[in-house]
C-alpha cells in the first residue's frame, strides 16, 4: 500500500453557528459522499454568540481527509474547521457508562478492575454496578473488554471531545 | 431601518427590488398567495407564470448564466418545491446563482403533515449552496439578503428560502440591504502571492504547456474571460476549454484546440495527454475530462486555480493550487508575467506546435454530408455560420445534439452558451432559452434540441406563447434518444431498449396550436433555407430538422479510457472494444 491509499483516523474539530438543520448538514454532507464518521459530538460552547463544537473522528485517506476538510469549510454556518491529528498534539477525552450485573467473584473482580482504570461506581444494587469511566477511546474499549466475561450488560458512550494542547485556542 | 411596519411578503417585494432583481419565474399556489398579493400591488419586479415548475429554475438558470445576476425563482409549499428539485440541483452541479423563494404551510402546522406540507429544507439541504427556512418575521430581510450574498459570492450555487404563510402575513419592519452586516459567508478572492510567482515560473519554463479552462472563469464574471485571453496570448500556448467554459476563450483564435474531454477535439486531449505543464483554469477535472485517472495526463506538473478548496485535489492531485477569484488570479499572474520579463521558449514551443498540428491534421469533427440524408454535423455548422457576428444566444438540451453544438458552434464570448453539464439534464434548454430571451428580448435565441428531450418540458411553449418570446426551437430530430441509442450501440451488443421514440408529435402542427411557426426539412439542400427562415422570422420557431438517425458523436473517449485510446470515427470502434470496468461507469 501506497502512503496515498493509507488510510488514517483523524480528529477534526468544527465551530458551527447553533442554528437548526446545522447538524443535519454535517451528517449529510458525510452520508451523502460516503465519508465515515466514527465518532461525532455536538454541544454549544458560546451561549452568547450561539456557537457549538462538533469533533468528529473520521478516517480516510489523505485525499478523502484534505475533502472532508473542504466540503466542511464550504457549509456556510461553519466559521472553522481544524484537523487536530495534523495541528500537533491534542487531547482525545471520552465518557462510557457500563454496566456490569454478576454477583459473588465476578462481581469483586469487576470493581478491583474499576479501581486500576480509576472507573467510579455511580449507580449499583446488589447485583449490578454502574462505573463511570473517562479516558481516550483505547482505554475506554480496553475496559469494556474485561468487563465482558464478567457480566456486561449495557454501554452507553459519548463519543469523542478533543482539544488541543498547549496556549491556543480554536 | 424603516419604522412602518408591513407584511412579510411586502417585506419579500422590497428586497428583492433591493438586490436589483427585476424579474421572478414562478408558479403560484396556496403558500405563496400572500408574495402573489404583494406581487399584484406593485410594479417594480415583472413576474413571469411558467407553466411548471422545473421550467421556472431552469429559466432563471438561463437568466442568470446569460447576464451573470441572480436568477429569481418563486414556488408553492409541497409540490411547488418538489418540481424545483431538479433545477436546482443542477444549478449546484454547474454553480449557477439562484434564490429559490419556496412556499411553507404556516408555523404552527409544520410537522402536522398538512395538506401541501414537505420538508423542503430536508429535501433541499443536499442540492443547495445553503438554504433557510424563516420562522420569524424579524429574520426575513436579513435572511433574504444574506441569501443573494451567497447564491452570488464564492463559487456561486442556488439558495433556497422556505417561507411559512403566517411569516409572509405577520407585520415587521423592513431592513434595507446596505443596514445588513454579512460577516458569515466571506469566501477568498485574493490568491496567496508566493503561489502566484511559483506557477509563473513553471508556466514560464514549460516545454509542452497547455491551458484547461472551464466554467469558473465564466462564473468570474466577462472581466475574467478577457484576462485569460490576454495572458494565454502573452504565454503563446495552446488553450482548450471545457463544456461549461465555451467561450471564455475565443473559439476563431488560432491557439485554441476546441473542447477537451470524451467528445472533445483530438488536438485537445492529446496536447492535455502529453503536456508536461498543465494550467487549469476555473475547472473541476470532471470524469468527463480526465477519463482513466491513472492515465490522466501522466507527464504533467499542474497548476488548478479555483475559488473553492474542495474543487482543489478532488479528483486530481495537482502540484501548485492556487485558491481565490480566477480575475483576481490572471491579474496577478499577468503582472509577475510582465514584471519579471517572463518569456515562453520558443524553440520548445515551435516543436510542441509542430506536433499538436500534426494532431489538428487528423481533422476529428470531418464528417460527410454528401448523401441524401441530413448530418447534424452539417446542420450546425451551417448555423454557426449564420449566426456569426448576430446578438446570439444558444441554450441546449441533453444528448448527442448537445455535444455536436459544443463541437460545431463557435463561441466568441463568454455568456452565450447555456447547457447542462454536471446534471445533464434533458428539457433543460427550452425553459433556459425563455429566461436568456427575457433576459435580451432583442436578440437572437436558438434551443438546439433532441426530439426526446423537448418532449420533457413542453409544456413551456405555452409560456413561450403568452410572453410572446420569439425563441427559436431546432429539433435535430433522429427519432432516437440518440446519445442512449449509441451507448447501446457502443457498449451494449446494439440491443436498442427502449430508446426509440415513437408517436412523436407532428411538430409543425405543434407550433401551429401555440401561435408558433413550423418548419420542416429532411434534405440537405433545404437546410440553409430553413435556419434562414427561423432566424429571420420574428417570433417563435420550431423548426424539426429531421437527421440521420445512425449518427454517433465522435470523437469519444469511452468511459473508463485514457485520452489517448479514443475513438475517432465509427471504424475504430471495433478495434477499440470498451473495458468491463468501463462498462460500470456512467
Ligand atoms: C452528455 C454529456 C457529455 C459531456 N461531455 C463532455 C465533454 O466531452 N467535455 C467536457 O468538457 N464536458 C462534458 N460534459 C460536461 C461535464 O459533465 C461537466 O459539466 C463539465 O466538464 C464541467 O466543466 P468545468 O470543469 O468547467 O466545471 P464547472 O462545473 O463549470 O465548475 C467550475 C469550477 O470553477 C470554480 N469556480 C467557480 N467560480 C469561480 C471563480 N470566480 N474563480 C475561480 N474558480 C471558480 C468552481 O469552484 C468549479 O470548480 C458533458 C455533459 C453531458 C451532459
Ligand atoms: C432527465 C433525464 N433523463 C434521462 C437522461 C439520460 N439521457 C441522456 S441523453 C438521452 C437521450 C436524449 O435524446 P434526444 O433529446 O433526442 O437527443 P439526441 O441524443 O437524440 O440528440 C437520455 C435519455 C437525462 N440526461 N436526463
Ligand atoms: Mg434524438
Amino acid at each position: 500500500m501506497t502512503i496515498e491509499q493509507q488510510i488514517n483516523f483523524h480528529t477534526i474539530s468544527v465551530l458551527v453557528d447553533n442554528e437548526p438543520g446545522v447538524l443535519a448538514r454535517v451528517i449529510g454532507l458525510f452520508s451523502g459522499r460516503g465519508y465515515n464518521i466514527e465518532s461525532l459530538t455536538v454541544a454549544e460552547v458560546d451561549i452568547e454568540k450561539a456557537i457549538s463544537r462538533i469533533t468528529i473522528v473520521t478516517s480516510g485517506t489523505e485525499m478523502i481527509i484534505e475533502q472532508i476538510k473542504a466540503q466542511l469549510g464550504r457549509l456556510v454556518p461553519i466559521h472553522k474547521v481544524s484537523d487536530l491529528t495534523l495541528d500537533g498534539p491534542h487531547v482525545e477525552r471520552e465518557l462510557a457508562l457500563v454496566k456490569v450485573v454478576g454477583t459473588g467473584d465476578k462481581r469483586v473482580e469487576s470493581l478491583r478492575i474499576a479501581d486500576i482504570f480509576r472507573a467510579r461506581v455511580v449507580d449499583s444494587t446488589n447485583e449490578s454496578f454502574v462505573f463511570e469511566i473517562v479516558g481516550d477511546t483505547g482505554k475506554l474499549n480496553a475496559f469494556i473488554d474485561l468487563m465482558r466475561p464478567l457480566g456486561l450488560a449495557d454501554i452507553s458512550r459519548t463519543g469523542v471531545a478533543a482539544i488541543a494542547r498547549g496556549t491556543e485556542g480554536l | 431601518m424603516s419604522t412602518t411596519k408591513i407584511s412579510g411578503a411586502e417585506i419579500i417585494l422590497k428586497a428583492l427590488a433591493d438586490q436589483g432583481v427585476e424579474v421572478v419565474f414562478g408558479y403560484p399556489g396556496g403558500a405563496v398567495l400572500p408574495i402573489y398579493d404583494a406581487i399584484f400591488n406593485q410594479n417594480q419586479i415583472r413576474h413571469v407564470l411558467v407553466r411548471q415548475e422545473g421550467g421556472a429554475v431552469h429559466a432563471a438558470e438561463g437568466y442568470a448564466r446569460s447576464t451573470g445576476k441572480v436568477g429569481v425563482v418563486l414556488v408553492t409549499s409541497g409540490p411547488g418545491a418538489t418540481n424545483a428539485v431538479t433545477g436546482l440541483t443542477d444549478a449546484l452541479m454547474d454553480s449557477i446563482p439562484i434564490v429559490c423563494l419556496t412556499g411553507q404551510v404556516p408555523t404552527h402546522l409544520i410537522g402536522n403533515d398538512a395538506f401541501q406540507e414537505c420538508d423542503t429544507t430536508g429535501i433541499t439541504r443536499p442540492c443547495t449552496k445553503h438554504n433557510y427556512l424563516v420562522k420569524d418575521v424579524k429574520d426575513l430581510s436579513k435572511v433574504m439578503h444574506e441569501a443573494f450574498h451567497v447564491a452570488r459570492s464564492g463559487r456561486p450555487g442556488p439558495v433556497v428560502i422556505d417561507l411559512p404563510k403566517d411569516v409572509c402575513m405577520a407585520l415587521e419592519n423592513y431592513t434595507p440591504k446596505e443596514e445588513i452586516e454579512l460577516k458569515k459567508y466571506q469566501p477568498r478572492l485574493k490568491p496567496d502571492a508566493d503561489r502566484i510567482e511559483e506557477a509563473v515560473k513553471l508556466i514560464a519554463g514549460a516545454k509542452k504547456p497547455v491551458f484547461y479552462c472551464g466554467g469558473g472563469v465564466i462564473n468570474s464574471g466577462p472581466e475574467a474571460s478577457k484576462l485569460l485571453t490576454e495572458f494565454v496570448r502573452a504565454t503563446g500556448y495552446p488553450c482548450t476549454l471545457t463544456l461549461m467554459g465555451l467561450g471564455a476563450y475565443p473559439a476563431s483564435d488560432k491557439q485554441f484546440l476546441g473542447m477537451l474531454g470524451m467528445h472533445g477535439t483530438y488536438e485537445a486531449n492529446m496536447t492535455m495527454h502529453g503536456c508536461d505543464v498543465m494550467v487549469c483554469v476555473g475547472a473541476r477535472f470532471d470524469d468527463r475530462i480526465t477519463g482513466r485517472l491513472d492515465a490522466f495526463a501522466p507527464g504533467a506538473k499542474k497548476i488548478h486555480i479555483d475559488i473553492d478548496p474542495s474543487s482543489i485535489n478532488k479528483n486530481v492531485k495537482v502540484d501548485i493550487p492556487i485558491v481565490g477569484d480566477v480575475a483576481h488570479v490572471l491579474k496577478d499572474m499577468m503582472k509577475v508575467w510582465k514584471d519579471k520579463k517572463f518569456k515562453p521558449d520558443t524553440k520548445a514551443l515551435d516543436k510542441w506546435w509542430a506536433q499538436i498540428a500534426d494532431w489538428r491534421a487528423v481533422d476529428s469533427l470531418k464528417f460527410d454530408q454528401s448523401g441524401e440524408i441530413i448530418k447534424p454535423q452539417f446542420v450546425l455548422q451551417r448555423l454557426g455560420e449564420l449566426i456569426k457576428g448576430k446578438d446570439s444566444y444558444i441554450t441546449t438540451e441533453v444528448g448527442q445534439h448537445q455535444m455536436w453544438a459544443a463541437q460545431y458552434l463557435g463561441f466568441e464570448e463568454p455568456n452565450r452558451w447555456m447547457t447542462s453539464g454536471g446534471l445533464g439534464t434533458m428539457g433543460y434548454g427550452l425553459p433556459a432559452a425563455m429566461g436568456v430571451q427575457i433576459a435580451h428580448p432583442d436578440s437572437l435565441v436558438v434551443d438546439i434540441s433532441g426530439e426526446a428531450s423537448f418532449l420533457m418540458n413542453m409544456q413551456e411553449l405555452s409560456t413561450i406563447a403568452q410572453y410572446r418570446l420569439p425563441v427559436k426551437c431546432l429539433i435535430l430530430n433522429n427519432f432516437y434518444m440518440g446519445m442512449v441509442r449509441q451507448w447501446q450501440e457502443l457498449l451494449h451488443g446494439s440491443r436498442y431498449s427502449e430508446s426509440y421514440m415513437e408517436s412523436l408529435p407532428d411538430f409543425v402542427k405543434l407550433a401551429d396550436t401555440f401561435g408558433m411557426t413550423g418548419l420542416r426539412t429532411t434534405k440537405p439542400g433545404e437546410v440553409d433555407d430553413i435556419l434562414k427562415e427561423m432566424i429571420e422570422i420574428d417570433g417563435p420557431v420550431i423548426a424539426d430538422v429531421q437527421i440521420d438517425p445512425t449518427e454517433n458523436c465522435f470523437p469519444m473517449i469511452p468511459s473508463g479510457a485514457a485520452h489517448n485510446e479514443m475513438l475517432l470515427g465509427p471504424d475504430d470502434k471495433a478495434a477499440k472494444p470498451v473495458s468491463e470496468e468501463g462498462m460500470v461507469l456512467v
